[in-house]
């Protein structure tokens, strides 16, 4: 069983989500998880009259994504938490908490991405 | 004299301070529970306060992590001596089902010492309490050391 | 006026929990509120790598103390979709009765710590009171008190008897006349609405607007409700959201109270279904697949996204937990109030960190 899901890129995220927000839907979460050494995926999650709607996306570690936190102001815990997690780095962010949402700041584990299993030096 | 009425007054009505530490809610509902109406540990002269300063006994309640380990120390010295630390849970104990995880650290001891360990995840009410009056106890002994100690010096 | 930063917490008399807030005050004005959290992380999705789908089922019931029979719930939902298993009706219908007397002594918890925080401490004994008749009913029947680990996949683990039925019947019968001797209070009191009516407004569009779930948003007037997605037995249960308008922390109490009645009424529904049979199916083979499911928390609507791969462990498991969704709105909740109102609303969304952090 795979979800449906629509595509997305980089480049018309924002866009896409702009779009989203005019139709009426409410942003629900950003799932991040883990493909191989090198990508990660992020699944966009929307949601209307309780009907789901998925988004998915893949990028390769280390890059730098804009946030759709301006957009949707409830996205900036997610996407601090997928900074965190994955080392996945959002531009723009309302509030950013530099990767020390949940990780302490003094503690090694800052510079490593604790939610791969193929660890990415943080930039 | 007022010495004195300290020591009593402090096994007699200990007050206490508890700290969430990473716990699931679990045994903190469960510590909360034993001051309302079924368990109600104000009729033994326990005060639950949220000063550390004027505290003699601290619940820690759950595993510590990176973070909240320097918030646990800080309270730890905060509170003046003699003074009763008691663990709740399992994860209290020795991080429980959560001990292989990443930010985990481990049981409350690694960071402070503790007199007490109040097993069960949750921990009952009951055992809480009983782990309260256990430590009561320990609390008179440390009194007495302190005594002894400031005679030798 | 000078601009003061005034730590809120971690460790707070109000708060069980550990969050911090960083207040920008002027005057007695909360100006701007940065929560920062990190206290209570453990990295418990993660978890999925070590233990196999099967011992998760605990690991998940400890994302939450309060709401943990909800969330194994939710966990072993979506593993049997995955699986295609058909649960037995009865252990549907049971486990909607567990679920609905977990949101009860939710809400009569939070109640009680609603009531402490704007200091009205008796109030907050004769709820915790009434509480501890559910968590006898938990005990009694599950064998813990607070994580009622009934859930497998499946099924449930335990059965209720017919003598447990009729008990629980004539408990809950207490629980609704001792609910309806503190309505008067909670929602008539000239010291509860004066610490409550206008304080925390969330417009209708904010909340919807702010991703806000749960009672917070029901109670700006949006009448959504994961239980009408029709999970487990929810489908041939009577059942309707509970809305208020007003969207400040008043309507946000009287929602709570109202629900308490509803899952009161829900549980007397489920028990008069119940049929006889199986509580259980044996399950074979390893999940595949990935899969999204939903369900109504006492606090909100919480998510889960399970990817396997046909093997002993979970290749991911998300979690989103109705309180992460509501931070946001508090947030957007603060600026604006008094400082000696900070405690009542951030208490109004029902806050749960560990859930928040995971």
């Amino acid at each position: 069983m795979i979800l449906d899901t629509l595509h997305l890129t980089k480049e018309t995220l924002r866009e896409e989500v702009e779009k989203m927000k005019s139709k009426g839907y409410r942003f629900v979460t950003i799932t991040c998880l883990e493909i191989d050494e090198d990508f990660v995926e992020l699944l966009y999650h929307f949601d209307k009259d309780l009907e789901l709607i998925h988004y998915r996306m893949q990028v390769a570690k280390g890059t730098t994504m804009p946030s759709v936190s301006t957009i949707f102001f409830a996205a900036f815990l997610v996407e601090n938490e997928i900074y965190d997690q994955f080392g996945i780095k959002f531009d723009d962010l309302v509030l950013d908490f530099g990767g020390t949402l949940y990780l302490d700041e003094d503690e090694e584990e800052v510079t490593s991405t604790p939610f791969c299993r193929y660890s990415v030096k943080r930039k | 004299m007022l010495k004195k009425l300290i020591e009593k007054s402090q096994i007699k009505s200990p007050w206490i301070v508890h700290y969430d530490c990473g716990s699931c809610n679990g045994c903190d509902i469960e510590t909360l529970a034993c001051l309302t109406p079924l368990y109600d540990v104000e009729r033994f002269g326990v005060l639950n306060i949220g000063n550390p300063k004027h505290a003699d006994v601290l619940l820690v309640t759950g595993t510590v992590n990176h973070r909240n380990k320097k918030v646990l120390k800080n309270i730890y010295d905060q509170m003046s001596d003699p003074k009763l630390i008691i663990a709740i849970g399992a994860c209290g104990l020795s991080g429980g089902i959560f001990k292989e995880a990443y930010n985990v650290v481990g049981g409350v001891d690694k960071v402070i010492p503790v007199d007490v360990y109040v097993p069960g995840c949750p921990a009952k009410p009951e055992a809480i309490i009983d782990g309260v009056v256990e430590g009561l106890a320990k609390l008179g002994e440390l009194q007495q050391q302190n005594k002894t100690d400031a005679i030798a010096s | 006026m000078s601009k003061t930063i005034i730590p809120f917490g971690p460790q707070h008399p109000v708060l069980p929990e550990p969050i911090h807030v960083s207040l920008t005050v002027e005057d007695e004005i909360v100006t701007e509120a940065v929560p920062a959290f990190g206290y209570v992380h453990r990295g418990l999705e993660k978890l999925a790598e070590k233990k196999d789908f099967n011992q998760m089922i605990q690991v998940v019931e400890r994302v939450c103390g309060i709401c943990s029979m909800i969330h194994a719930m939710c966990y072993c939902e979506g593993l049997e979709t995955l699986m295609n298993v058909e649960v037995p009706r009865r252990a549907k219908l049971l486990r909607v009765i567990w679920s609905e007397l977990h949101r009860i002594h939710s809400h009569l918890l939070w109640l009680g710590l609603y009531a402490d925080a704007f200091g009205f401490e008796s109030v907050f004994m004769q709820f915790w009171k009434i509480r501890e008749r559910i968590m006898d009913i938990n005990e009694a029947t599950a064998g813990n008190r607070v994580i009622v680990s009934v859930n497998q996949v499946g099924g449930v683990r335990r059965d209720l008897s017919p003598s447990q039925l009729k008990w629980i019947l004539d408990e809950i019968t207490v629980v609704e006349k001792e609910m309806k001797s503190m309505e008067s209070t909670m929602l008539n009191d000239y010291t509860v609405k004066k610490r409550t009516v206008g304080i925390g407004v969330l417009t209708r569009e904010m909340a919807y607007e702010l991703g806000a779930s749960g009672p917070v948003l029901r109670a700006s007037g949006i009448a959504q409700d994961m239980r009408q997605l029709k999970y487990e037995a929810f489908d041939e249960l009577d059942f309707e959201p509970v809305v208020e308008q007003d969207g400040d922390c008043y309507a946000r109490g009287v929602i709570r109270f109202r629900e308490t009645m509803q899952s009161i009424d829900i549980v007397r529904q489920a028990i008069s279904r119940l049929p006889q049979g199986d509580t259980f199916v044996k399950v074979k083979g390893k999940p595949e697949g990935e899969i999204v499911t939903r369900v109504e928390q006492p606090r909100g609507e919480c998510l889960y996204y399970i990817k396997a791969n046909k093997t002993k462990f979970l290749d991911r498991l998300r979690i989103r937990t109705p309180t992460f969704a509501n931070i946001p709105p508090l947030a957007a909740m603060l600026p604006g109030i008094e400082l000696a109102d900070v405690p009542v609303v951030i208490l109004s969304i029902d806050p749960c960190i560990s859930c928040t952090e995971r």
